[in-house]
């Protein structure tokens, strides 16, 4: 382990990977600061609402997005997910959790050319797909990947 | 009778010095083909490998089970043949020392003729003669061997990390080891394991939060001057189905993706053989094989699988990976030769030997150090809370009768409508007759979480509970399971359909005779609660007190449930 790397950052306090990029001129301000937020989305009670209030209605499934989360999660609450988008001009990485009572977890917009590759940790109410959805030249295209969650026990 | 007559005095001596009692009207019963012990190497490469131990120090009964199904592209495939399917997939006989030791079959009359199997200083004896006819044979342990027992939790595994350190294990990976908590790993592992020259692997744990390795992926070593890797994979479920508080820091997973790039550093590194030690469960390695390019074999455990033969799976290149799992409780020891010739892999053998105490002389440090460890517990381990005219056994996907007579207790102490009990895989048989000591008791319910639990639940609850853990074991998808047997369950009667999807796997559950109704409050009690914080006497106690009042165990009424949807010629379940 890095037991330097993890002090520096604890001395820094909560360096937020957002924050970062922002300053780098990586993302959209809009999309930092809430001059942007799409309240109609984040409030859809589901997939087809949500996405159809992003302007992200059906995307075609895409061989080139990678959605890496665990099969089953350890901590429901804490769920890591990446998401990897090998599309030339990737705008827009969106983010859902199909099951969850508000599907839309958040929507990255990417600009200059960024890297498509975000990370974060999401919070999942039960076992579903997590979708990611990417805006890529007036294209949406889409992944997924299911997540369990469980009651966990009873193992080994 | 295979043994020379003097060999067969020395086994007799050994065993009786070793505090065995033998009847030997039984031991001149059971008879092993000729040199069957002998082993010859096969080539210039080779592993032995132990899993799943569970803490057994002495040789013990351990019966194989009638229930072992497996769904979707796994039905009917290795592992999951039980009994008579068994034998003919492998083309063993029954009524032979493979037979009793692969299968339940006619499991009463042949242990009596055959005698127990595993103890660490009969293994030790094996161990030894196996290595000394290949030079450089690395000795590989795939976990679950700290946990099981009395003496593994009273002295926190210092008795196992002394054993396997004086048996030999090169390398290591863990599941139940993090029941201790990673502190204790980690003082055994800087500790323990780094006087001895023991490497602990596991690719697969990794800090929650940048994602280090928290143990070496993998350790290159040389046999016969060739280098080999050994790859770690730890149990990948660890956090969920053992209390997530006492690793509260790593996180688990398959991790596909970080396995290749190791191989691939081992390969780079020079090494010509790579191994994976894991603990995934041998239909995750069935997987796991067909994604990974660059592993000659995986040495698995955890389901508690004793596979005969490696199953060989295709790998993404085109190559060959070979599956193993090398069952439970000190029962077999693995040992594979590779021929390694220009740099690769062309041509094995392998030999899943299964560990029987009659026909293995002790070896005398090593059961000097057993009683060594044993000597401040004697009357507590031997003290004999009852006697047992059932066979009481646990392994099998639904209730085995130990479980049906631990959860009889928790009920009846605790007053309780219902009961779980948890689907282990690990857990000692005892034969009708004989006495249940505290050891036995403890060899089933000896964890670091062993509180017993009243709990008010809904019949909805009851029921999703029921669905989670049977999808845990009936998930189509390997990756989704997590390698335990279906829940114990107490008082409630059931029907289950494996090959449905979950929350429609359960139906028609009834409590005495009457439907289980989804609105009203049931006591339920429980043990091993995987949420911090839980109170309630170890179940060990709660057990003990019940055994104690009966003094004789007969007449279990084993609460089996309904099992539908399965061809009847499925060869993973005989009932």
């Amino acid at each position: 382990m890095n037991e330097q790397r993890r002090s520096i950052l604890k001395g820094a306090g909560a360096a937020s990977v957002v924050t970062v990029a922002a300053a780098a001129g990586l993302l959209k301000p809009g999309t930092v600061w809430a001059a942007g937020w799409n309240k109609a989305a984040f409030e859809a009670k589901d997939m087809a609402g949500a996405l159809s209030s992003e302007g992200a209605s059906g995307g075609a499934d895409s061989g080139q997005i990678t959605v890496k989360a665990p099969d089953i999660a350890e901590n429901g609450a804490v769920v890591p997910v990446e998401v990897i988008s090998a599309i030339p001009g990737t705008e827009h990485i969106i983010i859902l959790a199909e099951k969850n009572g508000f599907p839309l977890i958040a929507d990255f917009g990417l600009q200059n050319g960024a890297e498509g590759y975000v990370s974060t940790r999401i919070k999942m109410g039960a076992t579903s797909n997590v979708v990611a959805v990417v805006k890529a030249g007036g294209k949406v295209y889409k992944a997924a990947k299911e997540v369990k969650v469980t009651i966990g026990g009873c193992g080994g | 009778m295979s043994m020379s007559r003097r060999e067969f005095l020395q086994v007799l001596a050994a065993a009786a010095a070793s505090g065995l009692v033998l009847d030997s009207r039984a031991v001149l019963a059971g008879t092993l083909p000729a040199g069957y012990y002998d082993a010859p190497p096969a080539g210039n490469v080779s592993f032995m490998h132990i899993t799943d131990t569970h803490a057994q120090l002495l040789p013990i009964w351990f019966r194989e089970p009638n229930v072992n199904l497996g769904v979707g592209s796994m039905a009917g495939k290795v592992p999951h043949l039980v009994g008579t399917h068994f034998l003919k997939h492998y083309g063993l006989k029954p009524g032979t020392a493979d037979a009793h030791a692969f299968t339940y079959l006619d499991f009463q009359t042949a242990a009596k003729t055959y005698g127990k199997v595993g103890g660490f200083a009969h293994l030790k004896t094996l161990v030894d003669q196996v290595r000394a006819s290949r030079p450089g044979c690395l000795l590989l342990d795939g976990g679950d061997t700290w946990q099981g027992s009395a003496t593994a939790l009273w002295t926190n595994a210092q008795d196992m990390v002394d054993a396997c350190i004086a048996l030999g294990v090169d390398v290591m990976t863990p599941h139940w080891e993090a029941t201790y908590g990673a502190d204790r790993v980690q003082e055994i592992v800087n500790n323990d394991f780094k006087k001895a020259g023991l490497d602990f692997v596991a690719q697969n744990i990794v800090t929650n939060d940048f994602g280090d390795q928290v143990f070496k992926p993998y350790t290159l070593r040389e046999i016969n001057g060739v280098t080999v890797a050994v790859v770690g994979q730890a149990f990948p479920y660890t956090p969920v189905a053992n209390p997530r508080y006492m690793v509260p820091d790593w996180s688990y997973g398959i991790r596909d993706d970080s396995m290749q790039k190791w191989v691939d550093e081992a390969r780079a590194k020079g090494a010509k053989v790579v191994v994976v030690l894991s603990h995934n469960g041998m239909d995750v390695d069935l997987k796991m094989a067909s994604r990974v390019n660059g592993v000659d074999a995986i040495f698995g455990g955890h389901t508690h699988d004793g596979v005969y033969q490696p199953v060989p799976v295709k790998t993404p290149d085109g190559g060959t990976c070979l599956v193993t799992n090398a069952g439970s409780n000190g029962k077999f020891l693995g040992v594979m030769d590779f021929e390694v010739k220009d740099g690769k892999v062309k041509g094995w053998k392998y030999r899943l030997l299964p560990v029987f105490a009659n026909f293995l002389a002790a070896d005398a440090k090593m059961d000097a150090l057993i009683q060594k460890i044993r000597a401040p517990y004697e009357s507590k381990l031997n003290e004999v809370l009852a006697v047992s005219d059932d066979f009481l056994y646990r392994r099998g996907n639904f209730n085995g009768t130990w479980d049906q007579l631990i959860l009889d207790a928790i009920m009846a102490v605790k007053g309780a409508d219902a009961g779980f009990s948890p689907g282990f895989r690990w857990g000692t048989t005892i034969l009708p007759g004989e006495s249940i000591t505290m050891e036995k008791l403890m060899d089933q319910t000896a964890i670091t979480y062993p509180q017993s639990t009243l709990t008010p639940m809904k019949g909805t609850m009851i029921k999703n509970i029921m669905e989670d853990v049977c999808d845990n074991l009936f998930n189509p998808d390997p990756y989704y399971q997590q390698g335990g047997d279906m829940v114990r369950v107490g008082g409630i009667h059931y029907t289950v359909d494996p090959t449905k999807t979950i929350g429609h796997r359960i139906s028609d559950m009834t409590l005495n005779g009457k439907p289980v109704d989804p609105d009203k409050t049931y006591k339920v009690a429980g043990w091993a609660p995987v949420a911090e914080g839980a109170q309630g006497a170890p179940v060990w106690e709660v057990v003990a007190e019940y055994l104690r009042d009966k003094k004789v165990i007969k007449g279990l009424k084993l609460n089996q449930p309904k099992v539908v949807g399965i061809p009847k010629n499925n060869p993973g379940i005989v009932l």
